[in-house]
């Protein structure tokens, strides 16, 4: 608040509050007339001089001493922070901490647990559940199937492993996969070669021309063999997952134009014990961790 | 016209109250002492004020089906009362007690007058225990006057305290036992004594035993005449043959004391013998022979305690009675008037609807989030559509659901066969697909099916239906 809204706000509240206290006081007494009235008439209706009940007095004068007390302890008189140094910001924070430290306790036991195990609660995949559904679900969706951009998570296709050890970390410290934009490398014939070469699925037919492109530029990355490289989230090209769509096109833009996906870091967004529960949750939606039992698709 | 003036004016002074007192708008209250009163009507009240205020202090310590029998569970959001349990769903059924509380309130106000008042409102009946207690500490009417106004002593200042104990330590009861409405009364009893409760129980359980204090204690018929909006509202209520305590004018003017000779009245006087009992009995200290004041609350003691007067000097009873307008003037009364039947009917009809709801109402509650990020996905030659359904289980106990859809070329992704606790709502995700070949591009209505599964007997389904979406074009 700049220095002229604040004296503004400081002249407009003290000119309230001494205007109260004078318009109360000054009724505080009668007028002194012999016939006890104001010596106001209305159609021949004549108006007492009755002073204010005492109670009543008496609680607008507690209620001016508690205002004058509530600008000096809190924030009300434009800039003038108040003895007590009162935010909302840090009211918030304080009420989050405690919140936290209570759902820490709460959460103890499981902490205590190994994701192999944890995933095989019931009790904690339900918690994992809602912790997902209202810190993942926006981009994953809430049965963690993702969507165009967003990795499914059901599936046994992971960019940076599933390890309970890469969980932890995708969701604590985020992570950045980089593809770079080739349209100024590459020729419009590379890329349709390269991108021929990727969704050809007949290993014979393949493109010669397509792959000695994708060896030249994509293999650092990507792999000689094209499977990805997890420890850099390179994804897979030889399966059927597309986290930006598997057409043609949606292939050509991708190579084209690059890709810049975020999965922002959880650290400072949750406490550790949620963090380790949602991690077991993830895991035990993981395809290849569910050994066997695949998703139930019922009809 | 002119001519006819001053005979209209005097005829207007002639109803004029013989006397007319100023009144300060800062009048100071006048205390009242009310003298203890027994009769017909006093044992009427008992019977209706016992059992209303057993059961208020009963009730919470009684369990039903494993949880306190009535339990307003606010932090949980649920009320238990009996075999019901409500969810914030039911809201509409809580208005819909309280419009069938309002009319039945009406039904009876109109028939009965202000008995709501007299009879059962928790003032009354709060007051009358409080003037029970004030009577055992202080003694009886003229006692009690007496002792205000001589100096203070130890006696005084005994018997005050004693009263003051007897009313602070009932207060604390009622505001115990309201706030055992909300929070286990079990728990709360532990936790209070043992100084583990919560700082707030401690401040609302003050609160309602200062409050009750204060009403019951201090201000008594004060609530009635300055607070209490029913007082005010309860003539639109009435018509010429509502029941109310009236005083007959007619049989007891004028009125005057007398020398009782068994069976012979003075010819120059009424039947009010002018002892003054009914105005000292009387609650909110009026004088019922002035006629009907909003002030009256219909309680009958003035009935009782001028019968009992008649009784003892040999005339007929019923001097001050529940009577109405139309049977003073000597005209018939008639039980079924416009507003009795209105009212009965539409309070009959609302009860048979109300009870309906409740008889029918479902214990299972099925709800379909549509995902808020894509409308659809194209993955391996499906369109896929993502909802969050929720199943709450508002039964006793817990269930088996098996969830379904009314396409037949759709596959459910996800969970479709769950247990829902009893009293929890479960959200379970899932992910319908549908063949690109079987897509007629246009969005739809889809049924979700939520089936007991796990009574044979009651095979009973919960449908919902939400939109599933894929490409136009």
């Amino acid at each position: 608040m700049s220095s002229f809204w604040s004296a503004w706000i400081i002249i407009l509240t003290t000119i309230v509050l001494v205007g109260l206290v004078w318009v109360l006081f000054g009724n505080r007494t009668r007028s002194g007339n012999p016939d006890s009235t104001t010596g106001h008439v209305y159609d021949g209706i004549e108006e007492y001089d009755n002073p204010m009940p005492a109670w009543w007095f008496y609680m607008f004068v507690l209620s001016i001493i508690f205002g004058v007390a509530y600008l000096i302890f809190y924030p009300g008189m434009g800039n003038y922070r108040g003895v007590l140094g009162w935010t909302q910001n840090m009211e918030w924070q304080q009420e989050n901490a405690k919140m936290d430290e209570k759902i820490s306790t709460a959460l103890a036991p499981y902490a205590a647990m190994s994701i192999e195990d944890l995933a095989k609660d019931e009790k904690a995949m339900r918690i994992g559940q809602r912790l997902f559904a209202s810190n993942c679900a926006l981009c994953h969706g809430a049965d963690a199937g993702g969507t165009k951009g967003f990795p499914n998570l059901r599936d046994s296709d992971w960019l940076y492993g599933d390890s309970p050890e890469k969980i932890v970390e995708s969701i604590a410290l985020g992570r950045k996969g980089v593809m770079p934009p080739w349209k100024s490398v590459l020729t419009e014939t590379q890329i349709d070669d390269v991108t021929a070469w990727l969704t050809t699925a007949d290993a014979s037919k393949k493109p010669a021309a397509g792959a000695q492109v994708f060896a030249t530029y994509c293999a650092a990355c990507h792999n000689p063999d094209a499977k990805g490289n997890q420890a850099m989230g390179a994804p897979n090209l030889t399966d059927d997952v597309w986290l930006y769509g598997g057409e043609i096109g949606d292939i050509k833009f991708t190579i084209h134009n690059g890709r810049n996906g975020q999965m922002p870091a959880h650290e400072h967004l949750l406490i550790p014990e949620k963090i380790h529960l949602l991690a077991a949750f993830v895991y035990s939606l993981s395809a290849t961790n569910q050994e066997g039992t695949s998703q139930t698709a019922q009809q | 016209m002119s001519s006819n003036e001053p005979e209209r004016i005097a005829a207007v002074n002639e109803y004029a109250p013989k006397e007319v007192a100023e009144l300060d708008l800062y009048q100071k209250r006048e205390k009242i002492y009310t003298r203890s009163i027994e009769g017909f009507f006093q044992r009427i009240r008992l019977f209706t004020g016992w059992p209303l205020l057993v059961g208020y202090f009963f009730l919470p310590w009684t369990q039903w089906h494993g949880h306190q029998t009535v339990l307003f569970d606010l932090p949980a959001r649920k009320f238990y009362i009996f075999d019901l349990v409500f969810w914030p769903q039911d809201l509409v059924l809580l208005a819909w007690t309280l419009i069938i509380a309002a009319f039945a309130l009406f039904f009876f106000t109109s028939l009965f007058g202000r008995i709501w008042c007299g009879y059962s409102c928790p003032l009354t009946v709060w007051t009358s225990i409080f003037m029970w207690m004030e009577q055992k500490a202080e003694g009886s009417r003229n006692q009690r006057i007496k002792l205000d106004q001589v100096p203070w002593s130890t006696e005084k200042v005994l018997r005050k305290t004693a009263k003051h104990a007897m009313w602070v330590g009932f207060a604390f009861l009622t505001g115990f036992t309201f706030i055992g409405y909300f929070t286990p009364i079990t728990d709360l009893t532990f936790d209070f004594f043992t100084g583990n409760a919560d700082l707030t129980v401690y401040g609302w359980i003050g609160l309602f035993a200062f409050m009750t204090y204060l009403n019951a204690g201090w201000l008594r018929e004060q609530v009635c005449l300055y607070m209490c909006p029913y007082a005010r509202f309860q003539a639109a209520m009435f018509d010429s043959d509502t029941l109310t305590v009236t005083y007959d004018q007619l049989r007891g003017e004028p009125r005057g004391a007398r020398r009782v000779n068994e069976g012979e009245k003075p010819k120059n006087l009424g039947d009010c013998i002018d002892c003054m009992l009914c105005v000292q009995v009387c609650p909110t200290g009026i004088d019922i022979r002035d006629g009907l004041q909003y002030e009256c609350i219909n309680c009958a003691l003035c009935v009782d305690a001028c019968n009992a007067v008649m009784e003892k000097v040999g005339y007929a009873p019923n001097l001050i009675a529940y009577s109405s307008e139309s049977r003073v003037e000597g005209k018939p009364f008639h039980w079924l008037r416009l507003r009795t039947v209105g009212y009965g009917s539409v309070l009959l009809i609302m009860c048979a609807l109300f009870i309906g709801a409740l008889v029918l109402r479902e214990t299972t509650d099925l709800k379909i989030l549509r995902e808020r990020n894509a409308l659809y996905q194209l993955r391996n030659g499906n369109i896929e559509n993502v909802y969050t359904i929720k199943i709450g289980n508002r039964d006793r106990n817990s269930h088996q659901y098996t969830l379904s859809v009314d396409e037949k070329n759709m596959v459910i992704i996800g969970e479709t066969a769950v247990r829902v606790e009893s009293g929890e709502e479960l959200s379970i995700p899932v992910r319908l697909s549908l063949p690109v070949s079987a897509w007629r591009r246009r969005n739809f209505d889809v049924k979700f099916s939520a089936c007991l599964a796990d009574t044979a007997e009651r095979s009973h389904c919960i449908n919902q239906e939400s939109r599933f979406t894929g490409p136009l074009q």
